[in-house]
């Protein structure tokens, strides 16, 4: 039997995959190397979250589910994860870009001695090996990388990969290895939630608002936020207008924030230095606003307005509701 | 407490950088470099841990080429006492495994009690190294830090680690290995007199020999180096700003299907 591709399993923490879960699992079938299964590390799996893993084309689910599991630490996680792939020798194990996973398939990597591909955007075979594509240099350049051996260790950029269409009544096989835990060494103080805007993750979102420069002050991002609601978008910020406190840092887009790849990209005073390009130019469509024709951001967008942001928001704002009530 | 910093040289985020001759690489001619961004606030958060107690040692290293003395030489500018060179032939092209491994084997010398890294080095973007230090050396580790505080004592560090919707707050026993978030400090610039004080401190060079490691292949290998596609030509929509956005709507709807 060929040996399989393996997808980790990233979850809400209430026992439900993540939609980014089909992507990776829509590229691990499309690359057509083996079969493709779900590896699913929790505290808490449920019924209709292995039907969701079937029905996205997880062949089978390898269920490791343990209190002990929550909350997520490497040397627990990396420590399982590691014995299971002694056991079952996948060809690759593939993760999703989030805060958990792309320390613990590094960890894992370090433990299994082989490399680690991460923020990849494209896979491919090349006749027995596979080939990632990544970009590098905050994205002025991409690299094609390879492994010396198996298992291929990468982690997947969300929103790039176009995810498995779902195959409703298709079902997993779950399997229950006999896998032990390895004693957690950090001990859990506390979650401290965000205050939520109300609006999606930035990292999430399928549509994404960005206020730069030209937004004058930290008060004025309240009119993004109203867009944001309308159009189910979260509100991010360039480095100049975290840099001048307007927005927390968890805000940031760009080289020293976060990276996003919506299908939709909406930015306004936002110049496009090239630190902010960085973190945003795989977006799908591009959409700048800027008083200044000669903003570099023009340069990559799909769209462009030049004129005052404070007088296109609104009327942006209102156009777009009209559409959406329609 | 001794606190080691491994920090990378990388090109300046606003420096152009070019495929080389060799298309594996990049074209090093006329390269801006710098100490990587994330690696100043591991620089700076150590230093406040050291000033914090009031005594201590903290030690930068680093691995690359002969140019990575003038990094080393920016941190110990900002108040690293000493610095660590990895200058070995034996580890170009290393990848973030190969680099760990040397990270690893002059810890086990080193002995710090805490080891700090940036979140990700920004040129090859692996963010990998401090999960692999930590699981090489069996030492806990927590990424992308927001917060640290070291207890009294020296044994404990807890650390507030940036995850989607928040902050999640770890005691980790010392030794481990933290990697640091923007946002956890605003890094000091050095003074002049520090920038002085840094041309006598001591860079040691340390060849991989010296670790008793030799020349090992790369895990991961790059095939190629690519210039970015470039995006097809955009549009900009004239006309008043009513019309204007009627028209972008029409458009993100009709042509892009993006809304």
């Amino acid at each position: 039997m060929a040996s399989a591709f393996w997808c980790i399993v990233e979850d809400d923490r209430q026992g439900a995959p993540k939609k980014v879960m089909a992507e990776v699992l829509g590229a691990a079938s499309r690359l057509g190397g083996g079969p493709v299964e779900a590896v699913w590390l929790t505290d808490k799996a449920s019924d209709a979250g292995l039907k969701q893993l079937g029905e996205w084309g997880a062949g089978k689910v390898w269920l490791l589910e343990n209190a002990g599991l929550a909350p997520y630490r490497s040397e627990v996680w990396a420590g399982a994860l590691a014995d299971l792939a002694a056991q079952q020798s996948p060809r690759a194990i593939f993760g999703a870009v989030t805060s958990r996973q792309r320390e613990l398939v590094a960890r894992l990597a370090a433990r299994l001695g082989v490399g680690l591909a991460a923020d990849c955007v494209a896979l491919a075979m090349n006749g027995d090996t596979l080939v990632a594509t990544r970009p590098v240099y905050a994205g002025k350049l991409i690299a094609r990388v390879t492994w010396a051996k198996g298992p291929w260790v990468a982690t997947l950029r969300p929103n790039v990969f176009r995810p498995a269409e779902a195959q409703p009544g298709k079902t997993a096989a779950v399997e229950r290895p006999a896998v032990s835990l390895p004693p957690a060494v950090m001990k859990f103080v506390e979650r401290r939630e965000e205050v939520s805007t109300g609006l999606p993750e930035l990292t999430e979102a399928e549509i994404v608002i960005s206020g730069g420069r030209g937004m004058k002050g930290p008060e004025n991002y309240v009119i993004l936020e109203d867009m944001g609601r309308v159009i189910g978008a979260a509100v991010g910020a360039s480095r100049a207008a975290v840099d001048a406190g307007w927005r927390p840092h968890r805000f940031q887009i760009g080289q020293t924030g976060r990276t996003i790849s919506p299908k939709l990209y909406l930015g306004f005073g936002v110049s496009g230095a090239i630190q902010h390009l960085a973190g945003m130019r795989t977006s799908k469509i591009i959409v700048a606003v800027n008083k200044d024709a000669e903003a570099p951001i023009f340069k990559i967008a799909d769209y462009g307005i030049v004129a005052d942001l404070f007088e296109v928001v609104p009327e942006l704002t209102k156009e777009f509701k009209k559409l959406l009530e329609k | 407490m001794k606190i080691l910093v491994a920090i990378k040289q990388v090109p300046d985020t606003a420096t152009q950088v070019k495929v080389g001759a060799d298309p594996r690489l990049i074209d090093t001619a006329g390269i801006t470099w710098i100490v990587s961004p994330y690696d100043e606030f591991a620089v700076e958060e150590a230093l406040r841990i050291k000033e914090k107690r009031g005594q201590g040692e903290v030690v930068a290293v680093s691995l690359g080429p002969e140019r990575v003395k003038e990094a080393l030489r920016s941190c110990l500018a900002m108040g690293c006492d000493r610095a660590l060179h990895l200058n070995d032939a034996a580890w170009n092209g290393a990848d973030t495994l190969a680099t760990a491994r040397a990270l690893a084997a002059v810890i086990k010398q080193e002995q710090p009690q805490l080891v700090l890294c940036g979140r990700q080095a920004i040129d090859d973007d692996m963010g990998a190294v401090t999960a692999q230090l930590a699981e090489l050396l069996g030492w806990p580790c927590a990424s992308w830090i927001m917060e640290e505080a070291v207890d009294a004592e020296g044994t404990t560090v807890r650390a507030a680690r940036q995850v989607e919707g928040g902050l999640e707050v770890f005691d980790l026993p010392l030794p481990a290995v933290l990697a640091a978030q923007k946002g956890l400090n605003e890094p000091r610039y050095p003074t002049l007199k520090g920038i002085m004080g840094a041309k006598k401190k001591e860079i040691r060079d340390v060849k991989a020999a010296d670790l008793g490691l030799g020349a090992e292949p790369s895990q991961l290998s790059v095939v190629g180096l690519e210039a970015l596609p470039p995006r097809p030509p955009g549009r900009i929509i004239q006309g008043d700003v009513p019309t204007a956005v009627k028209e972008l709507v029409r458009a993100l709807r009709e042509d892009a299907k993006a809304i």
